[in-house]
């Protein structure tokens, strides 16, 4: 690949020249552990790890989960607390799993977020990106299904909501969601496809990661600076790199190491604190929740699907031009997808020649907001839908696309951005006078 | 800049969460039970006394059918010796059969189920099925040191009553201002000194509904002291384990950074 000049994997031995002909299999692993990464990058780049960690830990724990859960709707409820009483260390596996999933999501939250800020989406890592961005798709249809296995209320009437949305389709929605659901409703059908998926998905996930660390170890790696690593010659690029292994790998382990003592503090002292205390009662379809609220990670797309209401004047409109063919609801699904559609179109919607947000004075302020109203977001999705959530709501998610979809691309063309280091060593001498040559 | 909007938001989260998620809104009152927090552990004796209350009273409407009854004698739990809850086994309703034969209960056995009419609902995770803290008490980590005040309710629950009866629609409600909504159709379970504990410990109305509620956390989470254990001795290897990896990753970029080692 035409990546950062640096040393390749020479085959020493004669049993290593023997392998290496057939299957250069060592020469992969070395280039990847040895491939010349940015020396100045910050602790907002440790959450790879996290995430390859997270993923890891859920297939491990899920795969035995599997062999003592049965995916029946009279049974899967009592064969949970089977797990959580008589599987040996059923309790731990299940709790590791439940806030596994949750910390997967806190770490590729504050993934995404770095990305947006840095402008690690822009040319030539958009691919990165996009794929990152389907990993993440991947990432919330498991843990939806997820959910759905223990059978209790929260289970059922989250499938019932979420699988409702694709009925809310015009004209094929009904066919759609019954498709879905295989059936009527959400009942034995649903649960075995359910977790059919569930089970399939982290493996597609396994793959996509795998494309998405082959995509920017092509690019090179992003770094605070957004300035790119020297590439005219090895000496040059070696000034500007250190090789991810060890100099990273165990910058990672200690920053997952910390990260891993708070994660184990929660499952240990208080594993159902981001659980929701009516997925201890089993699934009942005759009796409806008084609030439905989804995962804590899904909040903030809860909130937009909600915020939508038929007294929006936005709504009314598109309801009226179009005939009465997008309503209320139909909105919400569609402003939902529309969320992470515009996360996906951000490497053209920044009109910026300037990556990392470090040099971009008015773009900080604007991505500061974004930051606060994803957290404003999360927080309306959990509350009941009345004022003042409402309004709130409906004022964060307009901030939402308007972030994506207006500020972007403006703020390319007024913005006028500081002066950035000429090369990554300059940037890191500023931080380290001292520093080697 | 970007670590402070990091911290920013991981602090909203933690302290949103809690709030976001707690149900219920009857009054609930805070209970120092022994076992919250980080080291608290059940207390096996208020565990026993819990059982008592629950066989003498509570199982005659409710069932608890998640549960295996051998796990009366689990360490962690109540503890009781095996040949006491082998005979308390044969002394609960026999096991039915398919064809309508029935058998004696063993300790294999799960505890009885109740359904039917004017039969309560199961209680095997009704601690942890309710969160009894909303307000001030549920937003934020000091769930870490309160719990999430599932046995708070049922404390709440069985002492919350007023006295007064209310009739609608032919059915006698009782009010009772912890229930959501303020009535609920269970009539007053316990009073003072309705159970007589064997080794005379004040029995008055609060201290049973406490031993019970204490006894239906157990039920709900068995495994609770297991779990702080292993949380304990994982937490303590991490953080040996960080400072390690701080000290090593500190000595390896030392050249690089032209700094000097010292540790």
């Amino acid at each position: 690949m035409a990546g950062i000049p640096h040393d390749h994997y020479e085959p020493g031995s004669g049993a290593e020249k023997w392998l290496h002909k057939r299957l250069p299999v060592v020469s992969l692993v070395y280039d990847t552990l040895m491939i010349p990464t940015p020396k100045n990058l910050n602790w907002m780049w440790i959450w790879g790890i996290v995430l390859a960690f997270c993923l890891v830990l859920q297939i491990v724990t899920g795969i035995v989960l599997a062999m003592h859960y049965t995916p029946h709707v009279d049974m899967a409820f009592a064969s949970i607390e089977h797990i959580m009483r008589d599987v040996n260390g059923g309790h731990m596996l299940r709790y590791l799993h439940a806030n596994g999933g949750s910390l997967f999501f806190f770490a590729v939250y504050c993934h995404i977020f770095r990305g947006l800020y840095y402008g690690s989406y822009k040319a030539p890592r958009e691919v990165t990106w996009i794929i990152g961005m389907l990993i993440y798709l991947a990432m919330m249809a498991t843990a939806f299904m997820g959910y759905v296995l223990p059978w209790g209320q929260m289970s059922f009437w989250g499938a019932t909501v979420i699988t409702g949305l694709f009925g809310a389709i015009p004209g094929v929605g009904p066919t759609i969601q019954e498709w879905l659901l295989g059936g009527p409703a959400v009942d034995n059908a649903t649960l075995n496809r359910f977790f059919s998926l569930h089970y399939l998905l982290p493996f597609v996930i396994a793959a996509l990661v795998a494309v998405h660390i082959w995509a920017f170890h092509t690019t090179g790696n992003g770094n605070p600076t957004g300035v790119e690593v020297r590439r005219s010659s090895k000496e040059e690029a070696q000034k500007d790199t250190v090789p991810f292994w060890p100099y990273f790998v165990i910058k990672d382990l200690f920053a997952l190491a910390v990260i891993l003592a708070i994660f184990f503090a929660v499952v240990g002292f208080m594993p159902n604190y981001l659980g929701h205390p009516d997925n201890y009662t089993e699934a009942n379809p005759l009796v409806t929740p008084v609030h439905i609220v989804p995962e804590w990670y899904f909040l903030p797309f809860y909130a937009i699907l909600r915020a939508f209401t038929s007294e929006v004047w936005v709504v009314q409109w598109a309801n009226m031009l179009s005939f009465g063919i997008i309503d209320a609801k139909f909105f919400g699904v569609l402003a939902m997808f529309g969320a992470i559609v515009v996360m996906f179109l951000v490497p053209w919607l920044d009109t910026s020649s300037v990556r990392s947000g470090r040099y971009r004075p008015m773009f900080k302020w604007w991505f500061a907001l974004l930051v606060i109203d994803f957290v404003v977001l999360m927080w309306c999705g959990a509350m009941p839908a009345e004022e003042p959530y409402a309004t709130i709501s409906l004022i964060a998610s307009a901030y939402w696309f308007a972030y994506f979809l207006i500020i972007l691309p403006l703020l390319g063309v007024i913005e006028k951005p500081l002066p950035q280091p000429a090369t990554i060593e300059e940037d890191f001498k500023a931080h380290y006078p001292h520093a080697a040559e | 800049m970007f670590r402070k909007i990091a911290i920013t938001t991981v602090s909203a989260l933690a302290f949103s969460m809690g709030a976001a998620q707690a149900a219920g809104n009857g009054e609930v009152h805070d209970v120092a039970f022994s076992f919250e927090g980080p080291f608290g552990k059940y207390d096996q004796f208020q565990l026993q006394r819990g059982l008592q209350v629950f066989t003498e009273v509570c199982s005659g409407c409710h069932g608890l059918k998640q549960v295996p009854i051998r796990t009366l004698a689990d360490p962690g739990g109540p503890q009781l010796p095996a040949d006491q809850v082998r005979a308390y086994a044969a002394s609960l309703d026999d096991v039915e059969l398919p064809g309508g034969e029935s058998r004696p209960r063993e300790w294999t056995d799960k505890f009885p189920s109740r359904s039917g009419d004017g039969m309560g609902p199961d209680l095997s995770l009704m601690a942890k099925g309710r969160a009894g803290f909303s307000g001030p008490y549920g937003t934020g980590i000091n769930q870490m040191f309160r719990g999430m005040g599932g046995p708070e309710y049922i404390v709440s629950i069985l002492t919350g009553y007023t006295g007064e009866e209310i009739e609608e629609a032919g059915s006698i409600f009782y009010e009772n201002h912890a229930f959501p909504g303020g009535k609920i159709a269970m009539s007053p379970p316990l009073s003072d000194e309705q159970v007589d504990y064997a080794d005379g410990h004040p029995n008055s109305l609060h201290h049973m509904a406490e031993d019970v509620s204490a006894f239906l956390m157990w039920a709900a989470e068995p495994k609770m002291m297991a779990r702080k254990q292993a949380g304990f001795v994982a937490v303590t290897f991490l953080v040996l384990l960080s400072v390690l990896l701080y000290l090593s990753n500190k000595k390896l970029w030392a050249g690089t950074k032209g700094k000097k080692f010292t540790a």
